[in-house]
């Protein structure tokens, strides 16, 4: 049946999260934007200790993605500081074994807080994620990785605690293409992992993004995701790929997730602080009579609606496990442009009052810019949704 | 629970909808507007399928089904993909049944719901716009003045469906402020029909300018009697509607200039594999699905009886402002095919143009 009503639990988690966010978020906001690469320890230790109550797991479904919309409500920088298996554990998800879950992932519910990395992207490829050179050879029991990673969210988080996680895609044949791309897990500490740099960012600041070199860094063999084999199937494609594609079915919804959740935040504000001038958004009176002002918030609102909407369909449909690779993308590209679009007009309408750093709102349209970017731009996600309404092929459709 | 799967009951209902759209109101659609006549066997057919008894109780003749605004959504939205023209006039006798049933009093039920149990098609209509610049729903220039025991009206009326076959109409008019339903027959002194109007599109649906002139009805004709009926509901219901509409149409333009892009050749590759083209028709597809869901979410709400009016304003102006970009993107995809009628594409961007201005035309 179709049905918007949340379940009792899933208004329960929505509340704990918003209490979260509102309590130990928002007032440390500012604090951790202005102060970059400063660990927000308190809200690490407290975000970890309730995840493992229970309380504020992010699993990949509808309820998650209710969380996180929550929590990036109270910010999301902040958001991408809370312990957890992560986009790492993600890809381990997708296309480890029952083993490599366990030997992994076991230690993430219990000790001290811990992340879990992708590395993907590198100086020279982005989007294009088949154009990796990082490369892994395999010498007897382990595999040899070399090369440089950069833009790895809690990259440096992943890499440096003990327990943490990262998983590094690389090819085991530059000749194969796609077909030599595979993903690797390293261990926090593992000799010859290391960070290079911190990035400075626009926005979500208090998110660290790294920069991680590998040289000659050696993994037991079975830390390898999926098939070692270099093998093309009909189609071209592999399994490897597909891994990495299939992850991003999974975390595509949950980034549009954390999206909505900073256009929300924006939107509260406009209409908080219009009400206070006594000022009401009239809803269904006829267009000639809005005023300038109700239509921009109108359709900040309508986007906002859009986008939730498009995004809870996605996580809904991997709940059911139904394929979702277009409705993925299509939450993904309408999350990331509608929320930029959200949180510009935010600033534009509240003025002085936007573009002062005494309020957070700012700071929104910064941290709303990088869900149009990362997890596949908002052009990659439309190719993705073009390809599929013309069930056309990478080659059909460059 | 949070579910976006529509009950199996739902499903059948939708693909039979459906497939009357595709085998039946496809191959009619381009004469429909050209000659300005929907051909009476396909409304028949039509009205046999049930789209506006299926929800009259049983008590005044009707199969008794669930009255359901997501149920109605998802039909409307068929009908249209089929057709706007054929869809508006096929659901119009709901835009006097289903306020009766919701909102009705038991002699209003008594006499009306009967009528429209019958096997033959049924025309009853509504009349709510206004013939003016500055139209307001919720602020009428039509006017029903209390006289005694009666009601007299006076005022005028466009864009009403099928109002010259039509045997009963809902007239909504000012009352002390509000914006209330009378009902008004065929044949009562001062309720004029007039000429048929001529609109840029859905020429194939028969829309009427409709007068009053001191037209005097009884007291007990006003809709839900001396308490009279919730309006908002009633614009809301229509909002959804419509939003169901929109997604149809703009779907059946997403489809077809997909299918063109893909067969089009130009510089020696299908134009579907240049990104301008290609994109347009990503963006198409992910505010038809933004819209799609949005309606069922206002629909949703109508249906557990809640006031739905932000999530349905909300979404009438974003299916008004999305199918609009979508016909209009399909014209331009097809060129200057899409500039001639031999293709469909500008017959949907004519109907598109008309959802903001369709107020009160479509319920579920």
């Amino acid at each position: 049946m179709i049905d918007f009503e949340p379940t009792p639990e899933q208004q329960e988690a929505m509340r704990i999260a918003h209490d979260f966010a509102k309590e130990l978020f928002r007032p440390v906001a500012r604090y951790y934007d202005e102060h970059e690469h400063e660990n927000p320890q308190e809200l690490i230790d407290r975000t970890w200790g309730e995840r493992n109550k229970g309380t504020l797991a992010l699993g990949l479904d509808v309820t998650a993605s209710l969380r996180i919309e929550e929590l990036c409500w109270g910010d999301a920088g902040l958001f991408l500081c809370v312990p957890g298996p992560g986009l790492g554990g993600a890809a381990i998800f997708a296309s480890g074994t029952k083993e490599q879950l366990q030997r992994f992932l076991g230690g993430f519910n219990e000790g001290e807080p811990k992340w879990g990395a992708m590395a993907m992207t590198e100086p020279g490829c982005g989007s294009d994620t088949s154009a990796i050179s990082a490369t892994a050879v395999r010498d007897g029991d382990e595999w040899v990785l070399n090369g440089e990673k950069i833009f790895v969210t809690w990259g440096k988080r992943a890499a440096e605690t003990p327990g943490a996680l990262v998983v590094v895609w690389a090819t085991v044949d530059k000749s194969a293409g796609r077909a030599g791309m595979k993903s690797f897990v390293v261990p926090a500490g593992t000799p010859g992992m290391r960070v290079e740099k911190l990035e400075k960012k626009l926005g979500i600041r208090a998110s660290d993004t790294a920069t991680l070199i590998f040289d000659n860094c050696r993994i037991p063999f079975q830390n390898i995701l999926g098939n070692p084999e270099v093998k093309k199937t009909d189609k071209g494609e592999t399994k490897g790929f597909k891994g990495a594609m299939a992850t991003f079915d999974a975390t595509r919804p949950i980034v549009a997730a954390m999206a909505i959740g900073v256009g929300r935040a924006a939107l509260d504000f406009v209409k908080e602080t219009l009400e206070k001038e006594g000022i009401t958004i009239r809803y269904g009176i006829p267009k000639h009579k809005l005023t300038s002002l109700e239509r921009d918030v109108l359709e900040m609102e309508a986007n906002y609606k859009a986008a939730r909407l498009l995004t809870l369909r996605a996580l809904w449909m991997m709940s059911q496990l139904q394929p979702n690779n277009l409705e993925a993308s299509m939450a993904k590209a309408k999350a990331g442009l509608a929320v930029t679009k959200i949180t510009q007009k935010a600033v534009e309408i509240m003025g002085p009052l936007g573009y002062s750093r005494k309020n957070l709102l700012e700071k929104w349209m910064r941290d709303a810019k990088i869900n149009d970017i990362f997890e596949g731009t908002g052009q990659i996600n439309m190719l993705i949704v073009a390809r599929r309404v013309l069930d056309y092929s990478r080659d059909q459709l460059k | 629970m949070i579910s976006f799967s529509p009950t199996e009951e739902q499903r059948m209902i939708v693909s039979m909808a459906k497939q009357f759209a595709s085998d039946e109101v496809r191959k009619v659609y381009r004469q429909c507007d050209e000659t300005g006549e929907i051909p009476s066997s396909l409304i028949d057919t039509a009205w046999k399928m049930g789209f506006t008894s299926s929800s009259i109780p049983e008590e005044y003749g009707g199969p008794g089904g669930e009255h359901s605004a997501v149920t109605g959504s998802l039909i409307a939205e068929e009908l249209a993909w089929g057709d706007l023209s054929v869809a508006m006039h096929i659901l119009c006798p709901s835009l006097f049944v289903h306020p009766i049933l919701e909102m009705g009093t038991q002699a209003q039920k008594d006499k009306y719901l009967p009528m429209f149990c019958d096997a033959t098609f049924k025309p009853g209509t509504a009349a709510l716009i206004e013939p003016r610049f500055g139209f307001d729903p919720y602020s009428l220039s039509t006017v029903a003045q209390s006289d005694s025991n009666q009601y007299i009206l006076n005022g005028g009326k466009c864009y009403v469906p099928l109002a010259a076959d039509a045997d009963v109409f809902l007239v909504f008019a000012n009352t002390g402020g509000a914006s209330q339903g009378f009902i008004i027959e065929k044949g009562t002194k001062g309720l004029e029909v007039g000429e048929r109007e001529k609109n840029m599109g859905i020429k194939g649906l028969a829309t009427y300018e409709v007068s009053l002139r001191n037209c005097r009805i009884p007291r007990e004709n006003r809709l839900g009697g001396t308490e009279g009926c919730y309006f908002k509901c009633i614009m809301n219901r229509s909002r959804v509607a419509l939003s169901a509409m929109a997604v149809g149409v703009a779907k059946a333009a997403l489809e077809y200039s997909r299918d063109y892009a893909k067969e089009r050749v130009a510089f020696g590759e299908p134009i579907a594999s240049r990104q301008a083209i290609a994109f347009m028709l990503a963006e198409m597809a992910i505010e038809i699905d933004a819209t799609r869901l949005m309606t069922w979410e206002a629909a949703w709400k109508l249906d557990r009886k809640e006031d739905a009016t932000r999530e349905a304003s909300l979404v009438k102006a974003y299916a008004d402002d999305m199918v609009l970009m979508a016909t209009d993107r399909a014209v331009q995809i097809l060129g200057g095919h899409g500039y001639v009628r031999e293709h469909p594409v500008e017959l949907w961007l004519r109907n598109a143009r008309g959802f903001v201005t369709f107020d009160g035309m479509a319920t579920v």
